[in-house]
C-alpha cells in the first residue's frame, strides 16, 4: 500500500519497540540505532508489499530480525557488551544493586542461544503472540514454544540455580517447594 | 536435593521451574524492553522519516508537500 500519514505515524509508533528489540538482540546501543535506521529505509522502500490490514509492528519487526541475522552472520561475536555498553544507552541509570543484578540478567541473556532469546523476547517482552512470533522468525509455532521453554530454563539455571549454592541447601530445597503452589 | 526437584518438576516440564523464579525472569526482561520503549522516538528517526516522506513524490497522495517546507 501506499504511505498514508497514517501509515507513516504508525511506523513511527512502532519504533520505541523497534529499538528495544534491536538492542535486547545486540546487547549494544549504537549497532541497534543502526539497525533500526535500516529497518525503516527498508520499510519505506518496500512498502508496497506491505498488505494493509496486516499486522505492521510484525512485519516491521521481520525486517529487523532478517537484518540482524545477516549482519550477525557477517561479524559474528565482535567484542560484544563485555563493558555494560547496553547500560550506557540508558537514559536512567539503575540503582547500584538494582544495576548488578541488571547486568547479571543481560550476561546471562546473552549467553543463550540466538533462536532462544530472539523468541523469548518477542513473547515474552514485545508481547507477541506465539503465532506472530513464529511468522517474524519463519519457524512453527511449536518451534517458537519450545525454544521459550527452553530460554527461560536455561536463563533460570544461570540466575538461580547455579547461586542457590550461595545460601545453602536450605534456601535451594524451599525455594524449589516454593514454587509448586504457583501456576 | 535431587529427589525434591524431580519430585516438584512437572513431567514433560525441564528442570521443574519454579512459578516465581520464572515471574522474576518475565519481570526483568520486560524491565529491561520498557526501559527502551520509554526512551519513545529519538529526533534521529523521527527527521528519517519526515525526509523521506517529503523527498519521495508520492502521486497518489497528490499534496505531498503540504506541511513539508524543508525546515532544514
Amino acid at each position: 500500500m501506499p504511505l498514508t500519514d497514517s501509515l507513516r505515524d504508525d511506523i513511527l509508533a512502532s519504533v520505541p519497540s523497534l529499538r528495544a528489540f534491536a538492542i535486547s538482540l545486540s546487547g549494544n546501543g549504537d549497532r541497534a540505532d543502526d539497525l533500526v535506521q535500516e529497518t525503516l529505509l527498508r520499510a519505506l522502500a518496500n512498502i508496497d508489499s506491505f498488505q494493509p490490514g496486516s499486522n505492521l509492528p510484525a512485519w516491521l519487526f521481520t525486517i529487523l530480525r532478517n537484518l540482524f541475522r545477516s549482519d550477525y552472520r557477517k561479524r559474528r561475536r565482535e567484542v560484544e557488551d563485555a563493558d555494560g555498553s547496553y547500560a550506557k544507552t540508558l537514559k536512567t541509570q539503575p540503582a547500584q544493586s538494582a544495576h548488578l543484578e541488571f547486568e547479571e540478567f543481560r550476561a546471562a541473556l546473552d549467553k543463550l542461544p540466538q533462536d532462544q532469546r530472539e523468541a523469548l523476547i518477542l513473547v515474552g517482552a514485545s508481547g507477541f503472540s506465539y503465532e506472530d512470533a513464529a511468522a517474524i522468525c519463519g519457524c512453527a509455532v511449536g518451534t517458537i514454544k519450545s525454544r521459550v521453554n527452553r530460554a527461560r530454563s536455561k536463563l533460570s539455571a544461570l540466575l538461580y540455580v547455579d547461586g542457590a549454592e550461595d545460601f545453602g541447601p536450605d534456601e535451594t530445597v524451599r525455594a524449589v517447594i516454593g514454587g509448586s503452589g504457583g501456576y | 536435593m535431587k529427589d525434591v526437584k524431580s519430585k516438584n518438576a512437572a513431567p514433560g516440564k525441564q528442570g521443574g521451574l519454579n512459578a516465581e523464579i520464572q515471574s522474576r525472569i518475565g519481570h526483568q526482561l520486560r524491565a529491561m524492553y520498557d526501559d527502551v520503549v520509554r526512551q519513545g522516538v529519538p529526533d534521529r528517526f523521527a527527521e528519517l522519516i519526515r525526509k523521506l516522506d517529503g523527498s519521495e513524490p508520492n502521486p497518489q497522495l497528490g499534496t505531498a508537500g503540504d506541511k513539508n517546507d524543508g525546515r532544514d
